[in-house]
């Protein structure tokens, strides 16, 4: 559904500052139906790539393919109609002060030239969808932040995209309201049949809702893939973010990393070196989540008294499904801070500087 | 001194070639100066429609009409007045200047409105699938409305304060009484009872306009 070949995105040197490469080649797919992440630190480029999927930035160089058509092969009038195939969702919700709630809904609708009475009934169904069914007539000033962002949300699928692109979209959120904003963007995915690409900084968001994602770094795709497959990935930076894994820690006796899943439960590896092989097994750092819907974790052991049936006693749980590892000081990405620099509260900082805040461009 | 029945049907007289002037070159103003206002904001770089050099020459203009004083202003373009009403003396003559005058001031209030409106919001209606046109018609002005009542407001007490010389022109209306049979003539009285009437319409134009912008503003 979105094919992103190569993408580059250069913002030409501004009145003392340099040129910035904020999209350095990505190549990305994200198949019918998919909820896709990305995400990355502070300046790694993942705003202004959700922008080169809709064109609001037009690459550098670079093929943008939604729903089949090649957007950067359109013009300026093609382009603007093939955005109505994308839906956007913004952190700072961007709803018009000047319309109620159902104004703004509206607003796309009568852009694309839709009747009235059509548009009528259209808005409440979409306020139906997002539970503010009585809230009609409110202005964006009266609603709270997760209200604001169930608005913004409809009124991104006023048009019916297939695709919808959420950039920070619960970052200004609080950890409820936030949770309310996913369950919805989860409904209406499994309702609709969305696409969805969501920008984020906070890995927990990529957990609760993510199949897939791609970690970006300075412009560039670190690491990204089907999350399920990511965390089973030993050493990956992603699997790193989404789950860190225990650092190690000068322990005595050999480490031994298990990676936890459905299918590779703990319970047999830890059967058989403490159980049958009578080894002293300590756990000394682990984690456990819920990742895409399903049970995922990662356990440091701490094994004395390997007599040297350790390593093959290893090597027989690998060949049964087993994931484990020896673990050696170092041998794991440590996660990089995601964490945003505090934003301006919108609204307050000067008009010039939000035009250059989108937190990913220092032009 | 009792000649009150004499000068107050004058007075009335000069009060409503006061409001027909500043009237009609409002309508005009307005009719021009949104629309300068609104090619200067979005062919500024970065943003809605970037043209710099149209945009650079366009400030230059403005400012060239800013910077020269309502005096000089009414005699220098005294040619076009002609050209357009026919004759450069009259209350209708004085509407030309006035309009010349307050057209960039009007421009600028309006790009400073419409540059507070957030890009965020420019760029929300662009995702949507908006022209350009559009962008400017259901985004920045309605959005900025509440700001643009409350420049228009500021050019009508501006264009008070300017018709005041209308009368170097013939123009008439109350600065011009003012100075003709209050000032010329020694009579504070006369001065001070238009001053006294100026201060009024002011006030209340402002009063007026405050509390139209404020309840556009929904908050």
């Amino acid at each position: 559904m979105i094919e992103l070949t190569d993408v580059r995105k250069v913002f030409p040197a501004r009145r003392g500052a340099a040129e910035v490469t904020a999209v350095d080649g990505v190549s990305l797919s994200v198949a019918a139906g998919e909820f896709a992440g990305v995400v990355g630190p502070s300046g790694s480029g993942k705003s202004t790539l959700a922008r080169l999927v809709n064109l609001l930035e037009r690459p550098t160089s670079g093929r943008v393919v939604v729903d089949g058509q090649v957007l950067t092969d359109l013009d300026d009038d093609g382009v603007r109609k093939a955005r109505r195939t994308v839906g956007m969702v913004f952190q700072h919700f961007n709803l018009l002060d000047s319309r109620t709630a159902a104004g703004n809904v509206e607003h796309p609708l009568e852009l694309a030239g839709m009747g009235r009475a059509e548009r009528r009934a259209r808005v409440a169904d979409l306020l139906d969808l997002v539970g503010l069914a009585d809230r009609h007539g409110s202005r964006p000033g009266q609603l709270s932040g997760g209200q604001k962002q169930r608005v913004a949300i409809a009124r991104a699928l006023a048009a019916r995209p297939k695709v919808l692109l959420c950039d920070e979209a619960t970052s200004a959120l609080d950890p409820a309201s936030t949770a309310g904003v996913l369950d919805l963007l989860r409904q209406v995915r499994a309702e609709l049949g969305l696409t969805v690409l969501l920008i984020t900084h906070e890995m927990a968001v990529v957990r609760a809702v993510c199949d897939s994602a791609v970690l970006l770094g300075s412009g560039r795709v670190v690491d990204g893939g089907p999350l399920a497959e990511v965390l089973t990935r030993p050493h990956s930076p992603l699997a790193a973010q989404l789950l860190p894994a225990p650092s190690v820690t000068d322990s005595r006796g050999d480490l031994v990393r298990i990676t936890v899943t459905e299918s590779a439960p703990e319970g047999r590896v830890l059967r058989t070196l403490a159980g049958e092989l009578g080894l002293d097994v300590e756990i000394v750092g682990g984690s456990v989540e819920t990742v895409a819907g399903r049970r995922f974790g990662r356990l440091l052991l701490a094994v004395t008294g390997d007599d040297g049936r350790l390593d093959p006693a290893l090597q027989r749980l690998r060949d049964g499904g087993s994931l484990v590892e020896r673990a050696r000081p170092g041998d794991e990405p440590v996660p990089v801070d995601l964490t945003e620099p505090e934003p301006d509260p919108a609204g307050q900082a000067p008009a010039f500087a939000r035009l250059l805040d989108s937190p990913d461009v220092q032009r | 001194m009792n000649d009150w029945s004499r000068i107050g049907p004058q007075l009335a007289e000069a009060t409503w070639d006061t409001l027909y002037m500043v009237g009609v070159s409002t309508v005009l103003t307005v009719l021009i100066g949104v629309p300068l206002g609104v090619l200067l904001t979005i062919t500024a770089p970065g943003a809605l429609s970037p043209r710099p050099a149209f945009h650079r020459a366009l400030g230059l203009v403005v400012n060239l009409g800013r910077s020269l004083p309502f005096i000089i202003l009414l005699v220098l373009v005294a040619p076009v007045t002609r050209g357009i009403v026919g004759t450069t003396i009259g209350s209708t003559a004085t509407i030309v200047p006035l309009t010349i005058g307050a057209v960039p001031f009007l421009a600028r209030l309006v790009e400073t409105s419409l540059r507070e409106v957030s890009p965020g919001k420019v760029e929300a209606t662009l995702a949507m699938g908006a022209r350009r046109r559009d962008v400017v018609r259901t985004v920045l002005l309605p959005e900025a409305l509440p700001s643009l009542v409350a420049g228009v407001t500021v050019t009508v007490v501006a264009l008070i304060s300017y018709s005041a010389m209308a009368g170097a022109i013939g123009g008439g209306g109350l600065g011009d009484f003012a100075i003709r049979y209050g000032y010329q003539q020694f009579r504070t009285d006369i001065t001070l009872t238009t001053v006294a009437l100026l201060l009024v319409l002011v006030q209340l134009l402002q009063w007026a306009g405050d509390r139209w912008a404020r309840r556009l503003a929904h908050v």
